[in-house]
């Protein structure tokens, strides 16, 4: 049994469709993510799931029981905003005490909770201080702590790191997953960010314009993009109109002006039905700029000349022209990175393309 | 030579504004029954004669009663409206603010006469509640400003994140957004005994016969003579209306402080 399951969801506001049909199984015990832009759905989505919204049609069921007409604060959920969303008038204990207050706890059990909370976040020792003595990082920690005590349902997550800075962002995303896995609960995690999506889901549903774009592991979705979007969306990728000559039994033959004959796994262009237009999808990273004539050992080369270049410290972005192609490149640089105007060999690997149908929507 | 003629200016303006108001605490000490100087010495004996005059004592109660009553209905009333206007997509929200907040400048005559006209027409004649009814009016639209403007900056997140724990919509409500909202509830109460006690010109046109409050026995006083048992009453309600807001004030900041907000 699925711990969410969302069937046929609708959700309008007036005229405006902010979710289509859309229909999501969340496995118990999962780290799931609504990944997309601004405006994609992701957050109204996460805000049926809690009850802070209704959806116009369709149905939503957690742990197998519907809740439509059940408000929110008869579902047992925990939820953690971006702006952490603390009781300014309570204390740090008060605050993880409260959704426990509303249930038949005993009053040294919530005690025994409330630190059990507490040590989880590895911040023991503030539960005497007000919010606003506590850093941004603290302050989502004890938000964290306050919707994990009362052991939620599902934790519902909605962009809790994107108040932080860099530096923070990056440690919390490590001990927010930890945190999750130690204490095993449904999560689902709405971003905007990638990288987060990425490094913290077993599994990611990308969203745009209302509509799911594609559901799955952080790894097939990076490699094996199921549409455009996506493509374009996660990771840097070089999007080329190319012809599948030929569709056979495991392999797809892509024909593009200007290179070699490229024979992709069937597996990375799986909606390729035949023969026609399609789009070739490959990563900035896969793409390595060498001298020219390097030895390509089992890679397709091709010539290309360096035009701009975006130099990252570790590594650096090169756009270059391969024919009448513009594409990009991210390498990590060697000794010096090559500079604009070198005429270079630009290598790859077939099993790193992948292809997509051409889409007849814009 | 510019900035000292601006605070000669300013300084006069001050006095202007305040010295009546000194003097006629200075002459509530005065011992001598005729209010003039130089005063011949210190006395509290005027305060001794206000504590002893009962119309006075009587009109003391009233307005103490009804400024109590007008600031608890308007503040409950203040708060109500707020919440429906900021938290709720109600149609028609700006016109009825704008309607709510009217009665701060229509000129409180008109509004004293029609209100008497339409409470005549209902055939209601003037009564406490209708004065208590007058009051709550236009005290209530500087309650609800006061706790609008507080309500607009607790952000609807942290009552999502109370009701996400399992309290209820009301439960939210008294642990939550009024907890917050205290400040501005005390500072909208304030306001609105304050302006209660002080008022004379709707007083005087809703009161039924017989019930008199501070500023209409002050009125009906002054009519015969300039006794100097109103300088005493004076000094009374300038320490009621100014210390009672400043110690308001004081607590709201103290609370704000101490939630940390």
């Amino acid at each position: 049994m699925s711990a969410v399951s969302l069937s046929q969801i609708v959700k309008r506001f007036g005229d405006y469709t902010a979710v289509h049909q859309m229909s999501l199984e969340i496995e118990e015990g999962s780290f799931v993510t609504l990944l997309g832009p601004s405006g994609c759905g992701k957050t109204t989505t996460l805000r049926m799931i809690a009850g802070l919204l209704d959806p116009t049609q369709g149905d939503i069921t957690i742990k197998g029981r519907r809740v439509n007409d059940v408000p929110i604060h008869k579902r047992n959920l925990g939820l953690v905003f971006q702006n952490y969303a603390l009781f300014p008038h309570k204390t740090v204990a008060e605050n993880v005490a409260f959704g426990l207050n509303y249930r038949d706890v005993a009053k040294d059990e919530v005690k025994r909770r409330v630190a059990a909370a507490l040590e989880l976040v590895q911040l023991p020792e503030l539960g005497a201080r007000y919010p606003k003595e506590l850093s941004g990082g603290q302050q989502q920690r004890i938000a964290l702590a306050r919707a994990i005590v009362i052991e939620p349902d599902v934790l519902l997550l909605d962009e809790p790191l994107s108040a932080l800075d860099a530096n923070l962002r990056e440690d919390m995303r490590v001990e927010l997953k930890r945190i999750q896995q130690s204490i095993g609960v449904t999560t689902v995690f709405v971003t905007h960010d990638q990288t987060e999506a990425l490094a913290m889901s077993d599994q990611i549903i990308v969203m745009s314009e209302g509509r799911v774009e594609q559901v799955g592991a952080p790894e097939d979705v990076y490699n094996t993009p199921a549409t455009e979007f996506v493509a374009r969306f996660l990771g840097a990728s070089n999007l080329l109109d190319a012809r599948c000559t030929e569709s056979a039994p495991g392999r797809v033959l892509l024909d593009l002006p200007g290179f070699p004959r490229i024979d992709i796994p069937k597996e990375r262009a799986p909606r390729v039905s035949g023969p026609g237009p399609v789009r070739l999808v490959i990563r900035a990273e896969k793409l390595h700029l060498k001298a020219p004539g390097s030895p390509a050992e089992g890679m397709l080369s091709v010539d290309a000349v360096v035009g701009n270049v975006d130099y990252q410290g570790q590594s650096a972005r090169y756009f270059v022209r391969v024919g009448d192609h513009q594409m990009q490149a991210v390498n990590m640089i060697e000794d010096h990175p090559f500079a604009e105007g070198e005429r270079v060999t630009l290598q790859f690997r077939a099993k790193d393309c992948a292809a997509l149908p051409v889409e007849s929507r814009p | 030579m510019g900035w000292r003629l601006i605070r000669i200016y300013t300084i006069l303006v001050y006095l202007f504004m305040f010295l009546p108001i000194a003097v006629v605490v200075l002459l509530s000490f005065n011992a001598n029954q005729f209010g003039s100087f130089p005063m011949t010495g210190l006395s509290t004996r005027w305060f001794e004669v206000l504590w002893n005059n009962d119309a006075i004592m009587r009109a003391f109660r009233t307005s103490i009663v009804l400024g109590l009553m007008t600031a608890a209905i308007s503040t409950v009333l203040g708060v109500l409206a707020s919440l429906a206007l900021v938290r709720y997509r109600i149609p028609g929200r700006n016109l009825i603010t704008t309607l709510l907040i009217a009665p701060i400048l229509v000129p409180e005559v008109v509004l004293a006469v029609s209100l008497l006209l339409f409470l005549n027409f209902l055939n209601f004649g003037k009564s406490f509640t209708l004065l208590l009814a007058g009051h709550v009016i236009f005290t209530l639209p500087f309650v609800i400003l006061v706790v609008q403007a507080r309500l607009v900056s607790i952000k609807r997140d942290v009552e999502e994140a109370a009701l996400s724990l399992g309290a209820s919509p009301r439960q939210t409500f008294f642990a939550i957004t009024l907890p917050l909202l205290m400040p501005a509830v005390a500072a909208g109460g304030l306001f609105a005994f304050t302006i209660s006690f002080d008022d004379i010109t709707g007083t005087l046109f809703w009161k039924p016969g017989g019930i008199e409050t501070v500023p209409t026995q002050i009125f009906s006083m002054l009519r015969n003579s300039i006794s100097p048992e109103i300088n005493a009453l004076g000094t009374v309600m300038i320490v009621l209306t100014v210390g009672l807001p400043l110690i308001g004030a004081a607590i709201a900041r103290k609370l704000a402080t101490r939630s940390g907000l």
